[in-house]
Protein backbone atom coordinates (compact mmCIF):
# COMPACT_ATOMS: atom_id res chain seq x y z
CA UNK A 1 0.00 0.00 0.00
CA UNK A 2 1.78 3.45 -0.70
CA UNK A 3 1.83 5.77 1.82
CA UNK A 4 -0.51 8.42 2.12
CA UNK A 5 0.68 11.80 1.14
CA UNK A 6 0.95 14.42 3.55
CA UNK A 7 0.77 18.37 2.89
CA UNK A 8 2.13 20.87 5.58
CA UNK A 9 -1.19 23.62 5.42
CA UNK A 10 -1.48 26.92 6.46
CA UNK A 11 -4.52 28.44 7.99
CA UNK A 12 -5.58 31.45 8.74
CA UNK A 13 -8.09 31.65 11.49
CA UNK A 14 -10.53 34.58 12.66
CA UNK A 15 -10.37 34.21 16.26
CA UNK A 16 -13.02 35.97 18.64
CA UNK A 17 -13.38 35.85 22.30
CA UNK A 18 -16.51 37.53 23.96
CA UNK A 19 -14.72 37.41 27.32
CA UNK A 20 -11.45 39.61 26.25
CA UNK A 21 -11.88 41.06 22.91
CA UNK A 22 -13.24 43.63 21.58
CA UNK A 23 -12.46 42.83 18.08
CA UNK A 24 -11.32 39.68 15.89
CA UNK A 25 -8.31 39.02 14.66
CA UNK A 26 -6.64 36.31 12.45
CA UNK A 27 -4.26 33.90 14.26
CA UNK A 28 -1.67 31.59 12.06
CA UNK A 29 -2.00 28.09 12.23
CA UNK A 30 0.46 25.65 10.43
CA UNK A 31 -0.15 21.69 10.60
CA UNK A 32 0.59 18.33 8.64
CA UNK A 33 -2.50 17.50 6.78
CA UNK A 34 -3.37 14.36 4.40
CA UNK A 35 -3.82 14.88 0.87
CA UNK A 36 -7.10 13.98 0.58
CA UNK A 37 -8.33 16.11 3.96
CA UNK A 38 -11.17 18.71 3.71
CA UNK A 39 -10.69 22.11 5.53
CA UNK A 40 -12.54 20.43 9.18
CA UNK A 41 -9.85 17.99 9.59
CA UNK A 42 -7.18 20.46 9.59
CA UNK A 43 -9.37 22.35 12.25
CA UNK A 44 -9.97 19.43 13.83
CA UNK A 45 -6.21 18.63 13.61
CA UNK A 46 -5.23 21.86 15.38
CA UNK A 47 -7.74 21.81 17.96
CA UNK A 48 -6.23 18.37 18.86
CA UNK A 49 -2.56 19.18 18.63
CA UNK A 50 -1.87 22.88 18.92
CA UNK A 51 -4.49 24.78 20.18
CA UNK A 52 -7.71 23.43 22.67
CA UNK A 53 -9.22 26.59 22.47
CA UNK A 54 -10.48 26.89 18.78
CA UNK A 55 -14.19 27.48 18.50
CA UNK A 56 -16.28 26.03 15.68
CA UNK A 57 -19.57 23.85 14.92
CA UNK A 58 -19.43 20.76 13.20
CA UNK A 59 -21.30 17.13 13.57
CA UNK A 60 -21.75 14.82 10.76
CA UNK A 61 -18.37 15.42 8.60
CA UNK A 62 -20.89 14.43 5.49
CA UNK A 63 -22.31 17.62 4.62
CA UNK A 64 -25.56 16.51 6.02
CA UNK A 65 -26.37 18.38 9.12
CA UNK A 66 -25.55 21.86 7.92
CA UNK A 67 -23.65 22.71 11.22
CA UNK A 68 -20.24 23.47 9.55
CA UNK A 69 -20.54 26.65 7.66
CA UNK A 70 -17.57 29.06 7.17
CA UNK A 71 -16.17 31.71 4.66
CA UNK A 72 -13.25 29.57 3.46
CA UNK A 73 -10.93 32.32 0.91
CA UNK A 74 -14.15 34.78 1.35
CA UNK A 75 -16.56 31.75 -0.07
CA UNK A 76 -19.51 30.13 2.06
CA UNK A 77 -18.66 26.43 2.51
CA UNK A 78 -19.16 23.37 4.67
CA UNK A 79 -15.82 23.01 5.77
CA UNK A 80 -16.46 19.69 5.73
CA UNK A 81 -16.96 19.42 2.12
CA UNK A 82 -13.72 22.00 0.63
CA UNK A 83 -10.97 19.82 0.14
CA UNK A 84 -7.65 20.72 1.28
CA UNK A 85 -6.56 20.11 -2.37
CA UNK A 86 -8.30 22.57 -3.94
CA UNK A 87 -6.64 25.39 -2.27
CA UNK A 88 -3.60 26.38 -2.60
CA UNK A 89 -1.21 28.79 -0.11
CA UNK A 90 -2.77 30.09 3.04
CA UNK A 91 -6.48 29.24 3.80
CA UNK A 92 -8.10 31.81 5.18
CA UNK A 93 -11.11 30.59 7.33
CA UNK A 94 -13.60 32.90 9.24
CA UNK A 95 -16.92 32.22 10.46
CA UNK A 96 -19.91 33.03 8.17
CA UNK A 97 -20.44 36.20 6.81
CA UNK A 98 -23.64 38.20 7.80
CA UNK A 99 -23.78 36.69 11.30
CA UNK A 100 -22.78 38.06 14.72
CA UNK A 101 -20.05 35.54 15.57
CA UNK A 102 -20.45 33.95 19.32
CA UNK A 103 -17.00 33.10 19.35
CA UNK A 104 -14.11 31.95 17.01
CA UNK A 105 -15.70 30.47 13.83
CA UNK A 106 -19.16 29.91 16.00
CA UNK A 107 -21.95 32.11 14.59
CA UNK A 108 -25.27 33.04 16.47
CA UNK A 109 -28.21 31.38 14.25
CA UNK A 110 -30.79 33.29 16.23
CA UNK A 111 -32.12 35.63 13.25
CA UNK A 112 -32.08 32.78 11.12
CA UNK A 113 -34.35 30.49 13.14
CA UNK A 114 -36.83 33.29 14.13
CA UNK A 115 -37.26 33.74 10.19
CA UNK A 116 -37.85 30.44 9.30
CA UNK A 117 -40.37 30.07 12.40
CA UNK A 118 -42.17 33.29 10.83
CA UNK A 119 -42.48 31.68 7.42
CA UNK A 120 -44.95 28.32 9.37
CA UNK A 121 -42.16 25.49 7.63
CA UNK A 122 -44.42 22.82 8.18
CA UNK A 123 -48.07 21.32 6.26
CA UNK A 124 -50.88 23.09 7.64
CA UNK A 125 -53.52 20.27 6.02
CA UNK A 126 -56.09 21.93 4.55
CA UNK A 127 -58.97 20.42 6.52
CA UNK A 128 -58.15 18.25 9.52
CA UNK A 129 -59.02 15.00 9.37
CA UNK A 130 -58.94 12.16 12.39
CA UNK A 131 -55.93 9.60 12.43
CA UNK A 132 -57.87 6.61 11.65
CA UNK A 133 -58.63 8.10 8.41
CA UNK A 134 -55.06 7.27 7.50
CA UNK A 135 -52.36 9.61 6.00
CA UNK A 136 -52.44 12.07 3.43
CA UNK A 137 -51.54 10.58 0.01
CA UNK A 138 -49.17 12.33 -2.21
CA UNK A 139 -48.66 11.33 -5.73
CA UNK A 140 -44.93 11.08 -7.16
CA UNK A 141 -45.45 13.90 -9.63
CA UNK A 142 -47.05 15.69 -6.37
CA UNK A 143 -43.74 14.84 -4.54
CA UNK A 144 -41.36 15.86 -7.48
CA UNK A 145 -43.25 19.14 -7.87
CA UNK A 146 -41.29 20.64 -4.13
CA UNK A 147 -39.04 17.70 -3.64
CA UNK A 148 -35.45 19.62 -4.62
CA UNK A 149 -37.28 22.54 -1.98
CA UNK A 150 -37.27 20.35 0.44
CA UNK A 151 -33.59 19.13 0.37
CA UNK A 152 -32.14 22.34 2.45
CA UNK A 153 -29.96 21.41 5.44
CA UNK A 154 -30.47 24.85 7.12
CA UNK A 155 -26.42 25.21 6.95
CA UNK A 156 -26.78 29.15 6.19
CA UNK A 157 -24.22 29.65 3.42
CA UNK A 158 -26.82 30.94 1.06
CA UNK A 159 -27.89 34.06 3.81
CA UNK A 160 -23.93 34.36 3.87
CA UNK A 161 -23.64 34.45 0.37
CA UNK A 162 -26.76 36.67 0.06
CA UNK A 163 -25.47 40.57 -0.19
CA UNK A 164 -29.08 41.78 0.04
CA UNK A 165 -28.80 40.25 3.72
CA UNK A 166 -25.40 41.51 4.74
CA UNK A 167 -27.14 45.36 3.58
CA UNK A 168 -30.74 44.49 4.75
CA UNK A 169 -30.76 41.92 7.74
CA UNK A 170 -34.37 42.26 7.96
CA UNK A 171 -34.61 40.59 4.60
CA UNK A 172 -36.78 37.18 5.54
CA UNK A 173 -33.59 35.91 3.08
CA UNK A 174 -32.78 32.68 0.64
CA UNK A 175 -33.80 29.35 3.26
CA UNK A 176 -36.84 30.32 4.74
CA UNK A 177 -38.67 31.48 1.48
CA UNK A 178 -37.56 28.52 -0.05
CA UNK A 179 -39.11 26.44 2.31
CA UNK A 180 -42.37 28.59 2.33
CA UNK A 181 -42.68 27.60 -1.20
CA UNK A 182 -41.67 24.53 -0.78
CA UNK A 183 -45.24 24.23 1.64
CA UNK A 184 -47.23 26.25 -0.50
CA UNK A 185 -46.48 23.84 -3.47
CA UNK A 186 -47.58 20.71 -1.52
CA UNK A 187 -50.46 19.28 -2.73
CA UNK A 188 -51.41 18.57 1.13
CA UNK A 189 -51.23 22.21 2.26
CA UNK A 190 -53.27 24.64 3.24
CA UNK A 191 -51.28 27.63 4.20
CA UNK A 192 -50.78 29.75 1.50
CA UNK A 193 -52.46 32.69 1.82
CA UNK A 194 -50.73 32.32 5.98
CA UNK A 195 -47.34 32.12 4.56
CA UNK A 196 -48.03 34.53 1.62
CA UNK A 197 -48.96 37.43 4.00
CA UNK A 198 -45.29 37.28 5.15
CA UNK A 199 -43.35 36.45 2.37
CA UNK A 200 -45.25 39.17 -0.32
CA UNK A 201 -43.89 41.83 1.43
CA UNK A 202 -40.82 43.79 1.18
CA UNK A 203 -39.06 42.29 3.52
CA UNK A 204 -40.07 38.96 2.41
CA UNK A 205 -39.28 38.36 -1.53
CA UNK A 206 -39.37 41.69 -2.58
CA UNK A 207 -35.94 42.60 -1.14
CA UNK A 208 -34.52 39.81 -3.05
CA UNK A 209 -32.87 41.18 -6.30
CA UNK A 210 -32.08 38.47 -7.65
CA UNK A 211 -28.25 38.31 -7.63
CA UNK A 212 -28.38 34.64 -7.47
CA UNK A 213 -25.86 34.06 -5.30
CA UNK A 214 -27.59 32.00 -2.79
CA UNK A 215 -28.12 29.34 -5.25
CA UNK A 216 -24.51 29.17 -6.60
CA UNK A 217 -23.32 28.30 -2.97
CA UNK A 218 -25.84 25.99 -1.96
CA UNK A 219 -24.05 22.43 -0.97
CA UNK A 220 -27.65 21.17 -1.10
CA UNK A 221 -28.19 22.19 -5.03
CA UNK A 222 -32.03 23.71 -3.62
CA UNK A 223 -31.97 26.76 -5.95
CA UNK A 224 -33.26 28.69 -3.71
CA UNK A 225 -32.80 31.77 -6.23
CA UNK A 226 -35.25 29.87 -8.34
CA UNK A 227 -38.10 29.58 -5.32
CA UNK A 228 -37.63 33.20 -4.82
CA UNK A 229 -38.24 34.35 -8.22
CA UNK A 230 -41.44 31.73 -8.25
CA UNK A 231 -42.81 33.58 -5.16
CA UNK A 232 -42.18 36.86 -6.92
CA UNK A 233 -44.74 35.24 -9.45
CA UNK A 234 -47.11 33.86 -6.99
CA UNK A 235 -47.35 37.61 -5.34
CA UNK A 236 -47.95 39.33 -8.57
CA UNK A 237 -50.70 37.13 -9.50
CA UNK A 238 -52.14 37.44 -5.83
CA UNK A 239 -51.78 41.17 -6.18
CA UNK A 240 -53.59 41.19 -9.57
CA UNK A 241 -56.56 38.95 -8.66
CA UNK A 242 -57.07 40.88 -5.68
CA UNK A 243 -56.71 44.52 -6.77
CA UNK A 244 -57.38 44.52 -10.38
CA UNK A 245 -59.77 41.54 -10.67
CA UNK A 246 -63.64 42.88 -10.29
CA UNK A 247 -64.67 40.48 -7.18
CA UNK A 248 -61.17 38.57 -7.48
CA UNK A 249 -60.81 38.85 -3.75
CA UNK A 250 -60.64 35.38 -2.12
CA UNK B 1 -21.82 32.60 30.79
CA UNK B 2 -23.01 36.07 28.99
CA UNK B 3 -23.19 36.33 25.23
CA UNK B 4 -20.99 39.27 23.55
CA UNK B 5 -22.07 38.73 19.84
CA UNK B 6 -19.57 40.38 17.45
CA UNK B 7 -21.66 41.88 14.77
CA UNK B 8 -19.54 42.66 11.48
CA UNK B 9 -20.79 45.00 9.20
CA UNK B 10 -21.54 44.48 5.63
CA UNK B 11 -19.55 47.49 3.57
CA UNK B 12 -22.54 49.37 2.15
CA UNK B 13 -20.47 51.60 -0.76
CA UNK B 14 -17.56 48.42 -1.53
CA UNK B 15 -19.45 45.38 -1.01
CA UNK B 16 -19.70 44.40 -4.70
CA UNK B 17 -15.71 44.26 -4.61
CA UNK B 18 -15.94 41.02 -2.48
CA UNK B 19 -16.97 38.31 -5.38
CA UNK B 20 -16.70 38.17 -8.58
CA UNK B 21 -19.99 37.20 -8.99
CA UNK B 22 -21.39 40.42 -7.05
CA UNK B 23 -19.52 42.56 -9.60
CA UNK B 24 -21.44 40.51 -12.75
CA UNK B 25 -24.19 41.45 -10.95
CA UNK B 26 -23.82 44.86 -10.71
CA UNK B 27 -22.55 44.50 -14.26
CA UNK B 28 -26.22 43.00 -15.13
CA UNK B 29 -27.85 45.87 -13.22
CA UNK B 30 -25.69 48.40 -14.93
CA UNK B 31 -26.92 47.84 -18.24
CA UNK B 32 -30.41 49.50 -17.41
CA UNK B 33 -28.94 52.56 -17.27
CA UNK B 34 -28.00 52.39 -20.99
CA UNK B 35 -31.73 51.00 -21.24
CA UNK B 36 -33.22 53.57 -19.51
CA UNK B 37 -31.11 56.17 -21.64
CA UNK B 38 -32.03 54.98 -24.85
CA UNK B 39 -36.09 55.38 -23.69
CA UNK B 40 -35.18 58.79 -23.20
CA UNK B 41 -33.61 59.19 -26.41
CA UNK B 42 -36.99 57.16 -28.38
CA UNK B 43 -39.20 59.48 -26.51
CA UNK B 44 -37.02 62.91 -27.87
CA UNK B 45 -37.34 60.99 -31.06
CA UNK B 46 -41.63 60.81 -30.95
CA UNK B 47 -41.16 64.70 -29.15
CA UNK B 48 -38.93 66.01 -32.75
CA UNK B 49 -41.25 64.22 -34.63
CA UNK B 50 -44.46 65.76 -33.42
CA UNK B 51 -42.60 68.76 -33.71
CA UNK B 52 -42.35 68.97 -38.21
CA UNK B 53 -40.55 67.82 -40.98
CA UNK B 54 -37.04 70.27 -39.96
CA UNK B 55 -36.79 69.38 -36.54
CA UNK B 56 -37.40 65.64 -37.48
CA UNK B 57 -34.61 65.71 -39.94
CA UNK B 58 -32.48 67.38 -37.09
CA UNK B 59 -32.57 64.93 -35.29
CA UNK B 60 -31.84 62.07 -37.63
CA UNK B 61 -28.94 64.22 -38.79
CA UNK B 62 -28.05 63.89 -34.63
CA UNK B 63 -28.30 60.35 -34.47
CA UNK B 64 -25.78 60.11 -36.97
CA UNK B 65 -22.85 61.72 -34.95
CA UNK B 66 -19.83 59.37 -33.93
CA UNK B 67 -20.67 60.09 -30.63
CA UNK B 68 -24.36 59.32 -31.11
CA UNK B 69 -23.69 56.23 -32.91
CA UNK B 70 -21.39 55.49 -30.27
CA UNK B 71 -23.28 55.61 -27.62
CA UNK B 72 -26.39 53.37 -29.72
CA UNK B 73 -23.81 50.49 -29.67
CA UNK B 74 -23.11 50.57 -26.37
CA UNK B 75 -26.89 50.48 -25.65
CA UNK B 76 -27.29 47.55 -27.83
CA UNK B 77 -24.58 45.91 -26.28
CA UNK B 78 -26.15 46.34 -23.13
CA UNK B 79 -30.07 45.99 -23.88
CA UNK B 80 -28.95 42.32 -25.48
CA UNK B 81 -26.72 41.45 -22.40
CA UNK B 82 -29.60 42.70 -20.23
CA UNK B 83 -32.50 40.16 -22.26
CA UNK B 84 -29.90 37.62 -22.17
CA UNK B 85 -29.67 37.63 -18.47
CA UNK B 86 -33.36 37.62 -18.68
CA UNK B 87 -34.21 35.01 -20.74
CA UNK B 88 -31.58 33.05 -19.14
CA UNK B 89 -33.39 33.51 -15.49
CA UNK B 90 -36.63 32.49 -16.71
CA UNK B 91 -35.99 28.85 -16.30
CA UNK B 92 -35.23 29.25 -12.79
CA UNK B 93 -39.24 31.22 -12.33
CA UNK B 94 -41.16 29.25 -15.04
CA UNK B 95 -40.40 25.75 -14.32
CA UNK B 96 -42.51 23.29 -16.18
CA UNK B 97 -42.97 19.82 -15.12
CA UNK B 98 -45.06 17.37 -17.04
CA UNK B 99 -45.97 14.39 -15.20
CA UNK B 100 -42.91 13.84 -12.26
CA UNK B 101 -40.44 15.16 -14.76
CA UNK B 102 -39.40 18.78 -15.61
CA UNK B 103 -38.69 20.25 -18.78
CA UNK B 104 -34.91 21.28 -19.10
CA UNK B 105 -34.39 24.17 -18.43
CA UNK B 106 -31.93 25.33 -21.46
CA UNK B 107 -35.46 23.89 -23.60
CA UNK B 108 -37.41 26.93 -21.50
CA UNK B 109 -34.78 29.18 -21.84
CA UNK B 110 -34.30 28.38 -25.63
CA UNK B 111 -37.86 29.33 -26.73
CA UNK B 112 -37.57 32.74 -25.77
CA UNK B 113 -34.81 33.22 -27.46
CA UNK B 114 -36.61 31.97 -30.73
CA UNK B 115 -39.82 33.96 -29.79
CA UNK B 116 -37.49 37.14 -29.23
CA UNK B 117 -35.42 36.44 -32.58
CA UNK B 118 -38.86 35.50 -34.59
CA UNK B 119 -40.35 38.97 -33.02
CA UNK B 120 -37.60 40.78 -34.06
CA UNK B 121 -37.35 39.54 -37.24
CA UNK B 122 -41.01 40.92 -37.46
CA UNK B 123 -40.18 44.00 -36.00
CA UNK B 124 -37.69 44.56 -38.65
CA UNK B 125 -40.11 43.71 -41.54
CA UNK B 126 -42.57 46.43 -40.68
CA UNK B 127 -39.25 48.78 -40.27
CA UNK B 128 -38.41 47.98 -43.88
CA UNK B 129 -35.25 46.49 -43.51
CA UNK B 130 -36.01 43.22 -45.72
S1 LIG C 1 -30.96 26.70 0.76
FE1 LIG C 1 -29.00 25.64 0.46
S2 LIG C 1 -27.46 27.14 1.19
FE2 LIG C 1 -29.43 27.81 1.99
S3 LIG C 1 -29.60 26.92 4.04
FE3 LIG C 1 -30.59 25.49 2.61
S4 LIG C 1 -29.01 24.03 2.01
FE4 LIG C 1 -27.96 25.78 2.94
S1 LIG D 1 -20.27 18.62 9.63
FE1 LIG D 1 -22.34 18.29 9.00
S2 LIG D 1 -22.45 19.44 7.18
FE2 LIG D 1 -20.36 19.60 7.69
Amino acid sequence: MTPLKERLVQLEVLRYNPDTDTEAHFQRYEVMCQEEWVVLDALNKIKADIDPTLNYRWSCHMAVCGSCGMMINGEPKLSCHAFLRSYEGVIRVEPLAHFPIERDLVTAPDDFMEKLKRVKPYVIPKEEKPISEGEYKQTPAQLMKFRQYSMCINCMLCYAACPQYGLTPSFIGPAALTLAHRYNLDSRDGGRKERMEVVATKEGVWECTFVGACSEVCPAHVDPASALQQLKIVGSIDWIVEHLIPGGKS
Amino acid sequence: MSRKPLVRECPPTTWYFRQPRYLRYMSREITSIFVGAYCVLLVVGLQRLAAGPAAWEGFLLALRSPASIVFQFLCLIAAVYHAATWFNATQKAMPLQIGEDFVPGNVISGAHYAVWILLSLVVMFFAGVF
